[in-house]
């Protein structure tokens, strides 16, 4: 479904800031996956994603979605393969929009907008019943400006937003992160409900080594722009936060000190 | 109460003056509040507008003719800023700076190199004129204003309705988002940007039309007019404009409000030379209450 091949990327190149945050980097997905990232900070992780939704142009290799190459496809041509939530709730929604207006405009994505009315009683009634099924009281409230949302709502929103035209691939970028543990909680619980819904391939970056256990299919470690440990199926499901611990320690020749991935 | 009956006089002056910019200050909200960019271009736009008007009604050509051109003319402005911010990574208030000041140039040779040109009324068939404000019939510049701004605010209400409209908006307040709905965001700017020169140069068509007259620095601090009409119209009728029409309507009133208020003082012996300074001081206040009550939380710029 994802084909990522040879990808590298090298920010701020020549300059004595130069930093390499993808180094030949390669992985494909497979139609379904659910795929959890972790890693220390600055091992990648954010780039990764952001390479693959087109936010920066790879430097080298080449990256396929659904055998098409969107290598230099631009971000915005790009969105009409990949639903997107963000680390920042404020990021993935327009605060001066009503509810049902961005809605309207996820729902449009990768279709030309028209000069067609923006918003249908049809899909009103449609957004409506999605929205209840995320049970935070969104459904009354489809008329009310987003920026009056907590941070939660605007993150389910925005998951809500991101799969209401069915994308190839979810990638969610730390989408728990800036919520408080209930919240992110409940979050995490209606990402995976909707991935299992719609039998989406997903990439999700978490600091989080329980949820990247719990969650998904398969897990990706990364370091220094390199995946060092890719456990699918069973060896999955039976790995402990310790193996983790161990299996990053042997990867990197160093020592866990992330205090953010020990958080668990 | 000879300064009662002066202002009085001079109301209808301000009122049509009011409505004009009124048209104008609807493209600056636009770029400002529904774009989020200080677009600056405006002050040479609007002079452009009023330029080719004068040259092509002094030409011989129908005066509504000359105001279609004008449209198309402030587009291209607004293109011109669009792809110098879009295609070419200048930010986007000194592409906007870039625009007026080359338009300068452009506006002298559209005005044969003249500073100021002059269409009478007597001489050609204008669509609006200072003479006739405060007549009763016709000719009276105020209904067709009226008419022109209600149009106006229809086509814009209708427009950001539309799917377009709406992805125009969602660019406006976040392009990261937009973006990542499949929004071509760069588009979006330059067909804000046409839109809202297209409606300045409008204004300063009418404008020229109104006085009789082109002037190469008809637009020096134009945007600060805008903006005060903007702020103003906002401020005064928050809390009873809450829909988008109304809001831009809400607009409008503040241009005439600015007119009117710029009359009394005027009225009062205020010295013509300082009414500059007194406008921007005025929309720096305007702009910088919300930013003190949020206790410098955002920045007021984009507030």
């Amino acid at each position: 479904m994802l084909s990522i091949r040879n990808i590298s990327k090298t920010f701020n190149a020549g300059t004595v800031n130069e930093r390499k945050a993808i180094d030949n980097l390669s992985l494909e997905l497979n139609e379904g996956d659910f795929v959890t990232v972790i890693g220390g900070n600055g091992a990648g992780k954010s780039t990764l994603l952001n390479l693959i939704a087109g936010v920066y142009m790879v430097d080298k290799g080449k990256i396929f979605a659904d055998r098409i190459d969107i290598t230099r496809l631009p971000e915005y041509k790009r969105a009409s393969f990949l639903g997107r939530v963000f680390q920042d709730p404020k990021m993935g929604t327009s605060p001066d929009m009503l509810i049902e207006e961005n809605l309207a405009l996820a729902s449009r994505r990768g279709q030309r907008r028209t000069l067609r009315w923006g918003i249908t009683e049809l899909e009103r009634e449609k957004y409506r019943e999605t929205l209840k099924s995320l049970n935070l009281g969104l459904e009354d409230r489809l008329t009310t400006k987003v920026g009056l949302l907590s941070g939660g709502q605007r993150q389910a929103l925005t998951l809500l937003m991101s799969v209401l035209k069915k994308p190839k691939v979810l990638l969610l970028d730390e989408h728990t992160a800036a919520l408080d543990p209930k919240t992110a909680a409940k979050v995490l619980e209606i990402s995976e409900k909707v991935v299992k819904e719609n039998n989406l391939t997903t990439m999700m970056v978490t600091h989080n080594m329980k949820d990247a256990i719990t969650y998904g299919n398969r897990l990706i470690m990364m370091n220094s722009g390199h995946i060092v440990v890719d456990i699918s199926g069973e060896d999955k499901k039976h790995l402990t936060v310790k193996d983790l611990m161990d299996l990053f320690s042997s990867a990197s020749g160093s020592e866990m000190t992330n205090d953010a991935m020990l958080l668990s | 109460m000879s300064f009662f009956t002066s202002l009085l006089n001079a109301t209808p002056g301000a009122v049509a003056q009011g409505l004009v910019w009124g048209i104008m200050a609807l493209g600056v909200y636009l770029t400002y509040r529904i774009m989020h960019i200080a677009d600056l271009t405006v002050d040479g736009s609007i002079a452009t507008g009023g330029a080719v008007c004068v040259m092509l009604i002094r030409a011989g050509i129908n005066p509504v003719v000359a105001m279609l051109v004008t449209l198309a003319v402030g587009a291209l402005a607004g293109l011109i800023t669009a792809l110098l911010h879009t295609k070419c990574g200048i930010p986007d208030i000194l592409a906007g700076i870039l625009t007026q000041l080359s338009l300068y140039s452009i506006n002298l040779r559209i005005m044969g190199g003249k500073a100021n040109q002059t269409i009478s009324v007597d001489k050609y068939n204008l669509l609006v004129s200072q003479r006739f404000v405060r007549a009763f019939d016709f000719s009276n510049p105020i209904p067709l204003l009226l008419l022109l701004i209600a149009i106006t605010i229809g086509a814009m209400y209708w427009f950001f309705g539309t799917e377009k409209g709406c992805s125009i908006r969602a660019t406006g307040t976040n392009p990261n988002m937009a973006r990542a709905q499949g929004i071509n965001t760069q588009n979006d700017i330059i067909i804000g940007l046409m839109i809202s020169n297209a409606l300045v140069a409008f204004a300063g068509g009418l404008l020229a039309q109104y006085q009789g007259a082109s002037d190469i620095n008809m637009g020096r601090g134009a945007i600060v007019i805008g903006l005060a009409a903007v702020i103003i119209g906002e401020g005064v009728f928050k809390k009873v404009f809450k829909n988008f029409a109304l809001k831009l309507l809400g607009v409008v009133f503040g241009a005439i409000i600015y007119y009117l208020v710029l009359q009394v003082t005027l009225q009062l012996g205020l010295n013509t030379n300082d009414l500059k300074l007194i406008s921007a001081a005025i929309v720096a206040l305007f702009l910088a209450i919300p930013y003190w009550s949020k206790k410098g939380a955002k920045g007021a710029l984009n507030a």
